[in-house]
């Protein structure tokens, strides 16, 4: 018996098959994933992800902090309002201690952390806060629906009032605007273009309903993890974690090193890895084009008996029809290894990590 | 719930087997194996001609969460494989024990399915493990 959001009533009328995610009852899916990826690789699809954690940080240090705590630059966001940053929070050693989004709103930042990494992210900000003036003020009031596809923006404006389209007219890719009680970032986990819309939970269900009468298709967490993996996104927990460098996550580019005076919990750790040639490993994108599906788990080896490679996610792209998988890899891996299946040894293609990018297969 | 078919007789590796008129006997998996393992997406059937053993190892169906062995309910020559399955792996989820039949076998024994369980004794099997 796990936390539920307030959708909880309407995924089980929907169908969901609820199971426990990060110790709350979510909806896996509603029917076949397959068709579930398919609806927002084609028209559109609506997920609950209230269960992720959304911490606003105010105060006048609130920049000052952030700059301390994360391995990317909220800086970046000082010249746009409700801009976006895709940004690790890194221990002292530099590894992962989770990916978060941060918007710049008028009177705060607002973050957003994974779900299961609730309890140590807000406890490792809240010592980090110490000499700050900084309050962290955790938004459990809020319900997070996501709408994503080709047709997701459209679907909401066609149930939002006027003002409330009016301001997702105006939305930048990875940008945020608020209007009338809804916060809503033009951002997503599935690679399709959509919305991210938080509000009170007392809105949901309504929202929820109405997205779903205009269209879009209720679509689960099995669904969420084939698309995020097909568009190449790193899932916290698999392919890094505290003992993972971004540099050896494919999350080289969200660690901004640029201003040589923000010293960055994780900094001195980064430069270390990066001074000497960098790290001996990688995350690269796998292709299994036979029969058989690629596992977090299973062994890589590439030519000349490396077999010290290892898949952290993996699974059948729908949108492919084959099997697709991110892996960490020695990097002297070239264009093709081996995995190991269950019994036997298949030919993989080497890639770089994006498999599928607005509905068009990249591999 | 899952639909459990009085005619047919059961592995509780839910694998089921349905005696034809022609003494052939088709096997596939029951509906609460198709729910279980969500959509299918490769089938690995026995080879045409080969032969099975009762209880062991027939064949593989893997879905996007997992991979399930395929244990046939009898011994006997392998008659007819679901071709089908190959374009359309999904008829396993929507037609579990029609079009989503996976294997035919020409039993060397027929009364190998004796030992099989009824629908009654696979509706226990399954309510024991939920």
């Amino acid at each position: 018996m796990g936390q539920k959001t307030v959708l909880y009533n309407l995924h089980q009328g929907a169908g969901g098959k609820l199971v426990d995610f990060g110790g709350w009852d979510m909806p896996i899916n509603y029917g076949s994933q397959i068709e579930e990826h398919h609806q927002v690789r084609r028209r559109a699809g609506v997920f609950d992800v209230s269960h992720m954690t959304v911490i606003d940080v105010d105060g006048s240090d609130a920049r000052a902090y952030l700059r301390t705590l994360l391995a990317n630059d909220v800086a970046r966001l000082d010249h746009t309002l409700g801009k976006a940053l895709y940004s690790c929070m890194l221990n002292p050693e530099g590894g992962v201690i989770d990916d978060v989004i941060v918007y710049r709103l008028d009177n705060c930042y607002r973050l957003v952390a994974n779900c299961a990494t609730r309890d140590k992210d807000l406890a490792w900000m809240a010592e980090r806060a110490t000499g700050f003036d900084v309050t962290l003020n955790e938004r459990q009031e809020l319900a997070i629906i996501a709408v994503q596809g080709p047709e997701a923006i459209s679907k909401v404006q066609s149930i939002a009032s006027h003002a409330q389209a009016n301001a997702i007219s105006g939305l930048k890719v990875f940008t945020s605007a608020q209007s009338e009680g809804w916060f809503i970032a033009r951002t997503g986990y599935t690679g399709e273009d959509g919305l991210e819309i938080m509000l009170h939970n007392d809105q949901a269900p309504a929202l929820w309903q109405d997205v779903v009468a205009a269209g879009a298709v209720p679509c689960g967490l099995a669904a969420r993890d084939t698309l995020r993996l097909e568009a190449g996104m790193n899932l916290y927990g698999q392919e890094m974690d505290e003992n993972t460098s971004p540099l050896v996550a494919n999350l080289a580019w969200t660690v901004a090193l640029e201003d040589p005076e923000r010293d960055f919990i994780g900094r001195a750790a980064i430069e270390q890895q990066r001074a000497q040639q960098g790290p001996d490993t990688k995350l690269v994108g796998l292709v299994l084009r036979e029969r058989g599906i690629l596992r977090a788990g299973q062994n890589v080896s590439i030519a000349g008996g490396d077999t010290s490679g290892i898949i952290t996610s993996g699974t059948f792209s729908p949108t492919l029809g084959f099997s697709i998988a991110l892996a960490r890899v020695p990097r002297t891996i070239g264009t093709s290894a081996e995995v190991t299946l269950r019994n036997k040894q298949v030919p993989v293609e080497v890639v770089k990590p994006g498999f599928v990018r607005h509905g068009d297969a990249l591999v | 719930m899952s639909e459990i078919r009085n005619e047919l007789k059961y592995l509780p590796s839910h694998e089921w087997a349905r005696v034809e008129e022609n003494g052939s006997v088709t096997v596939g998996i029951s509906d609460h194996a198709q729910q279980s393992l969500g959509d299918v997406v490769f089938v690995e059937t026995p080879e045409l001609g080969s032969t099975v053993s009762a209880g062991e190892e027939a064949g593989v169906v893997e879905s996007v969460k997992a991979a399930s062995d395929i244990y046939s309910p009898v011994s006997g020559e392998v008659i007819a494989i679901n071709e089908a399955l190959e374009d359309s792996p999904e008829q396993v989820n929507e037609s579990p024990y029609d079009d989503g039949w996976l294997f035919k076998v020409q039993p060397s024994d027929v009364s190998e399915l004796e030992d099989a369980l009824d629908a009654d004794g696979y509706q226990n099997a399954v309510e024991a493990e939920e």
